[in-house]
């Protein structure tokens, strides 16, 4: 079993813990956490495949590395942006949960809005 | 088994011990804490698939910024985390996201040690186009030249996010100054933390951006450093955050995408196409834009983790 193989499996693990997260959480902030896993998980799948990748005396493709480059950074605005919306929806309805919220706005007085 | 087996097992068996408490913890704060750990043990993970490039950024940004926000995030957000926990679906359906969760992992595995040999690969032809710019690391290389639109695209989502961020503000707020006005003992240790840590690591942020032309490093790695100087400086109340409607972060914040994109428009006039570099002058140019991207990524991670405006531009 080689390098790549091990990290292989422990990313495919990732991407299930992942989902698994994004569906089961009921916090918002859980899922956000769990996408992000989800995503490291198939940034690695992707730095495993450019490892197999090695050729012309580079260890690793550079071309995928790039493109994870960008992913992390891509993926890091959108977390960002997930969390001011999160912040602002605790802000305006008092309460930061996505079930059932028209339910929960009608009995709480929407305040702040 | 060989030793160097044995510890990618061990670093692979960490990794996903932190990504399972992540997803399982009770507290949200004590899963932030694992993911942040998990970001690096991911980043040495990057180190030993060789892809030095790759670690520097996730050790950065998954470890350091995305640490920053998620934990301001979760503080804030402790009160409200009681109501949201009653509507946790019940047994039958989370056993059946689990079952789908690990046919997915199992598919993805599958899929990934299943790949044909030999595996395609991309790293002879950026070999033998390497001349053509005088960078000597391969990824700058993609990263600035061969795929030059990717990051130009990026720079301008990067820019969307602030943009999106600050309009999530409230109405009266517009122009004011994100989050609040950290009040930190001027004698206490984080005072002095930024104090002295701050002209290192923008040393280090600077020299980041600069080596990345021939070794690993780059315009990301440094400018991430670079903010999260800032955010330490800010978090310590040694300077309070810019009002959104400041002229001079506006321009630091269009910087990058601008000279990107004049390049750009420089190689369709002078060159042979959009964001084609005259050989001559291919480093250069590259070395114009990595300065200003330097500057306008800093400038956005740190806004980006600051978050939208929260108080009027009187400081």
């Amino acid at each position: 079993m080689s390098i790549a193989s091990v990290f292989a499996l422990c990313a495919a693990a990732a991407v299930g813990l992942g989902l698994y997260g994004l569906l089961v959480s009921p916090q918002p902030l859980r899922k956000i956490l769990a996408f992000n896993l989800l995503g490291s998980g198939v940034f690695v799948l992707f730095g495993v495949v450019a490892r197999r990748g090695a050729a012309a005396g580079f260890a690793s493709d550079p071309i995928p590395q790039a493109l994870v480059i960008t992913g992390i950074v891509v993926a890091f605005s959108a977390t960002a942006l997930a969390v001011a919306l999160l912040l602002r929806l605790l802000q305006v309805s008092g309460s930061a949960t996505l079930a059932a919220h028209s339910s929960a706005r009608s009995s709480r007085d929407p305040a702040g809005t | 088994m060989t030793f160097a087996l044995a510890l990618h097992i061990a670093l692979a068996g960490m990794m996903l011990g932190l990504a399972a408490w992540t997803i399982a913890a009770r507290e949200t704060f004590a899963a932030v804490v694992g993911f942040v750990v998990y970001g690096l043990f991911l980043a040495l993970v990057w180190v030993r698939l060789d892809a030095l490039d790759v670690a520097l950024a996730e050790a950065a940004i998954g470890g350091g910024l995305n640490g920053l926000l998620l934990l301001g995030a979760a503080a804030r957000l402790r009160a409200a985390e009681a109501p949201a926990d009653a509507e946790r679906p019940g047994a039958s359906l989370r056993l059946l996201a689990a079952l789908l969760s690990a046919t997915v992992a199992a598919a993805l595995a599958a899929a990934v040690l299943l790949l044909p040999e030999p595996a395609p690969t991309l790293a002879p032809a950026a070999a033998a186009n390497a001349a053509a710019t005088g960078l000597a690391n391969p990824v700058t290389n993609v990263l600035m030249a061969f795929r030059a639109m990717d990051t130009m695209l990026e720079k301008v989502v990067l820019l969307l996010a602030v943009v999106g961020v600050w309009s999530i503000a409230p109405d009266h707020f517009w122009g004011g100054r994100p989050g609040v006005r950290h009040q930190a003992d001027p004698q206490g240790t984080l005072a002095f933390l930024a104090r002295v840590l701050t002209p290192f690591g923008i040393v280090v942020g600077i020299y980041l951006s600069w080596t990345g032309a021939s070794h690993p490093g780059g315009a990301f790695q440094g400018a991430t450093i670079l903010a999260a100087m800032w955010l330490l400086i800010m978090m310590a109340g040694l300077a309070d955050t810019p009002p959104m409607n400041a002229r001079r972060l506006r321009l630091m914040l269009i910087a990058g995408p601008a000279v990107f994109l004049l390049v750009g428009l420089g190689g369709l006039a002078f060159g042979a196409a959009f964001l084609a570099y005259p050989a001559a002058y291919a480093k250069p140019l590259i070395l114009a834009i990595e300065a200003a991207m330097v500057l306008t990524v800093a400038i956005t991670l740190g806004l980006l983790v600051a978050g939208p405006p929260e108080r009027s531009a009187a400081p």
